[in-house]
């Protein structure tokens, strides 16, 4: 499975912020292209890959998405000098950004940055207690302002530049993992279903524009119009000062989220195929509508039955998100067991309350 | 490239080895001898025996790193690293950044607590040190312990590069750039005096290394090889900037532990101008280097500092200009030609 391990890492250096998407999208298509019958992109730019269940008759719809958007940042200003003002596409914290590296995708080429803050030399005391916001930070390119001005404009996308690290125990660190790692879920799925016979329908999506507000969720599910819509995205690994109820552990399995957003059975049906298979997972509880795409997938049209589920991670949108690859196996492995054993009644019952 | 190994190697204060490695290599050949003294300085000499002033050039080999104090044991943080600062380090540099420990590169990240978890107060504020944790990937404790020990020093894993218009990203140019300088001037120069050569150890925990190698040489005349703070970025007033990238090399007036010997600071200063190379005066009271120790050695020693300003010092990712560079080469260059005509010392 190690191809897979290598478009992983592929899919974490490449650059796609919301709404500009298109050059992960090219690498997913590439991916998932071996394992489907049909791929479109719908007008927002999310990708939707089918690949045809056994049987004729209805067969159940699934949809599995991923959204392969990153947290990103735009340029808003070239100051004197040819410093970059930068302004939000997604939320970092701005105080994970001081001294971090950066690429600017100008019409002509990347650029690699450092993003600057008021030197601490220069800061008194007191404002050194509190975090820069965003407004003071900037970036650097190391040229001239002449040459800045000729080749960046207002508008254009910067990302994170990190290169993967290989941790310990399969873990590995990197920029993207939020969600990414949830595409490469979709792709060991695909590779299992490849190998079994299965009468689903299945729509594998790499959703658009995630992280300013589940835009792409909503179009590509009234498009598709599944059975079953879920959600594939990162939640957060278990670290001091995280509550007990909010942190994952790593290598624990995947987590599946529960709660009034997410559909009761099809929840119940991926706890009872882990238990099945033996397949480690974890519960994770919301009270709210979850800060995924299945938020989206529950309202749109006449409504979906929706799930969430995918691997903790460590420092989330930061340069640094860490994981566990074997995490990203058990998810796989569920998805595909969840899948093999859907039939219409299954889906017949998801509306009897 | 000389540069690109001194900057990635790993040479946190007291465990300069990898540089110093580079360093004896690079100088085989070059010099007519090199010694090692009880702290580690590396001190080489050409024309030991000749008469004239005894001139010490001086860059120092260590740089911030971080030091591993505890493998932590709990139930959410089993097997992440607690660790402190070796040198000054601002703490607001250290979120999401890549490090290495050791001399095998263990990789590592620090993280925290992600933005989402954090409350509009947490936010607000920097994360002190104390919240940090180099996280590299191990299950619990145990399994940490199979790869990292207390007392192991890490490095940011920052790769060197050209970017922009001529200037070199990397960490560790403070102070890596002296010491690619020491290591030019020596491979290059022929001077009629003793040249002294000294790569010194613990600058950034108080100029330790120098104090003792400069007691050994023993200098007539002594210069610091520096990259220095560069803070010409926005929202800084001009008499705050300290350095200004591309300006030429920056002659020390006056820091935390020296105040230039003013007839060196005017030979230094006329010497540029005779030579046409641009200089600048480092225009910042903090700070210091190599130097503050160096002429209180012994019953006084009279030099300076020549630095390279560097953007962003002491952090991951760190800016330089190749011309300031060049232009500190020639004028260390220029310096020694004018000593070896009689110039400042006769």
């Amino acid at each position: 499975m190690d191809k897979h391990r290598d478009t992983l890492a592929r899919l974490l250096t490449a650059h796609g912020g919301p709404g500009d998407e298109s050059s992960v999208r090219r690498l997913i298509q590439e991916a998932f292209a071996p394992y489907i019958d049909d791929m479109t992109v719908d007008t927002l730019g999310n990708l939707i890959a089918f690949k045809r269940g056994e049987g004729d008759g209805r067969r159940p719809r699934v949809l599995l998405s991923a959204h392969m958007d990153e947290i990103a940042l735009m340029v808003a200003k070239i100051e004197e000098g040819g410093f970059l003002r930068i302004e939000q596409t997604g939320g970092f914290d701005p105080r994970t950004l001081v001294g971090a590296e950066v690429l600017v995708h100008t019409a002509t080429g990347s650029l690699i940055g450092i993003v600057g803050a008021k030197p601490p030399h220069l800061t008194p005391p007191e404002e050194r207690k509190k975090a820069a916001p965003l407004a003071d930070l900037f970036v650097d390119l190391g040229r001239s302002e002449d040459d800045v001005r000729q080749r960046v404009r207002i508008g254009d996308r910067i990302t994170l530049s990190r290169e993967v690290y290989q941790l310990r125990n399969d873990r590995f660190a990197c920029k993207s993992l939020d969600n990414r790692t949830s595409v490469a879920i979709i792709l060991e799925t695909l590779e299992w279903l490849s190998k079994y016979r299965h009468t689903a329908d299945i729509y594998a999506v790499a959703s658009v524009q995630e992280e300013v507000g589940l835009r792409g969720a909503y179009t590509v599910v009234h498009g598709v119009e599944p059975d079953i819509a879920i959600a594939i995205d990162v939640t957060f690994g278990s670290f001091p000062g995280i509550a007990a109820d909010e942190g994952f552990r790593l290598d624990g399995g995947p987590a599946i989220s529960y709660g009034p957003n997410l559909h009761r059975k099809v929840f119940q049906g991926l706890v009872d195929t882990a238990e099945a298979h033996g397949i480690p997972y974890q519960i994770e509880l919301s009270q709210s509508p979850v800060g995924a795409d299945a938020a989206a997938f529950q309202i749109v049209s006449g409504g979906f039955a929706s799930a969430l589920v995918g691997i903790p991670i460590r420092y989330m949108h930061t340069s640094v998100e860490t994981g566990s690859y074997r995490d990203i196996e058990k998810c796989a492995r569920l998805l595909a067991h969840y899948i093999l054993q859907l039939d219409m009644n299954k889906v017949e019952d998801l509306s009897c309350y | 490239m000389l540069l690109k190994r001194l900057s990635e190697a790993l040479g946190p204060s007291g465990f300069e080895d990898e540089v110093r490695d580079i360093v004896r290599t690079e100088l085989a050949g070059h010099v007519d001898g090199v010694e090692t003294d009880v702290l580690g300085n590396v001190i080489a000499v050409k024309n030991g025996a000749s008469e004239g002033p005894r001139v010490m050039l001086d860059a120092h080999m260590d740089e911030v790193g971080l030091m591993v104090v505890d493998i932590a044991d709990g139930s959410t943080d089993g097997g992440l690293l607690k660790f402190r600062a070796l040198g000054g380090i601002d703490p607001r540099v250290l979120v999401s950044k890549p490090v290495f420990i050791g001399k095998d590169r263990i990789p590592g990240v620090i993280g925290a607590k992600p933005i989402h978890l954090q409350s509009a107060e947490e936010r607000s504020k920097p994360i002190p040190m104390d919240k940090l944790y180099i996280d590299i990937g191990a299950k619990d404790a145990e399994d940490a312990r199979r790869v990292v020990k207390p007392g192991d020093v890490a490095m940011f894993a920052t790769r060197f590069a050209e970017i922009g218009n001529g200037i070199i990203k990397g960490k560790s140019f403070d102070d890596r750039l002296g010491c690619a300088l020491l290591v030019e001037t020596l491979q290059s120069s022929s001077t009629p005096f003793p040249l002294y050569g000294a790569f010194t150890v613990q600058e950034e925990i108080g100029l330790r290394g120098a104090r003792t190698a400069a007691h050994r040489i023993q200098p007539d005349i002594a210069i610091a090889l520096e990259g220095t703070v560069c803070s010409d970025v926005p929202d800084v007033p001009s008499h705050g900037q300290a350095t200004v990238m591309g300006k030429g090399p920056a002659l020390t007036v006056q820091d935390a532990q020296t105040i230039a010997d003013r007839r060196f600071l005017e030979f230094m200063l006329e010497t540029a101008k005779k030579y046409d190379i641009p200089v600048q005066l480092r225009r910042v009271k903090g700070g210091s280097n190599d130097f503050g120790a160096i002429h209180r050695t012994r019953a006084g020693v009279i030099g300076g500092g020549i630095s390279v300003p560097v953007r962003y010092i002491h952090a991951p990712s760190q800016l330089a200009a190749l011309s300031d560079y060049e232009h500190a080469k020639r004028l260390v260059s220029a310096i020694l030609q004018e000593i070896a005509q009689g110039g400042f010392w006769s």
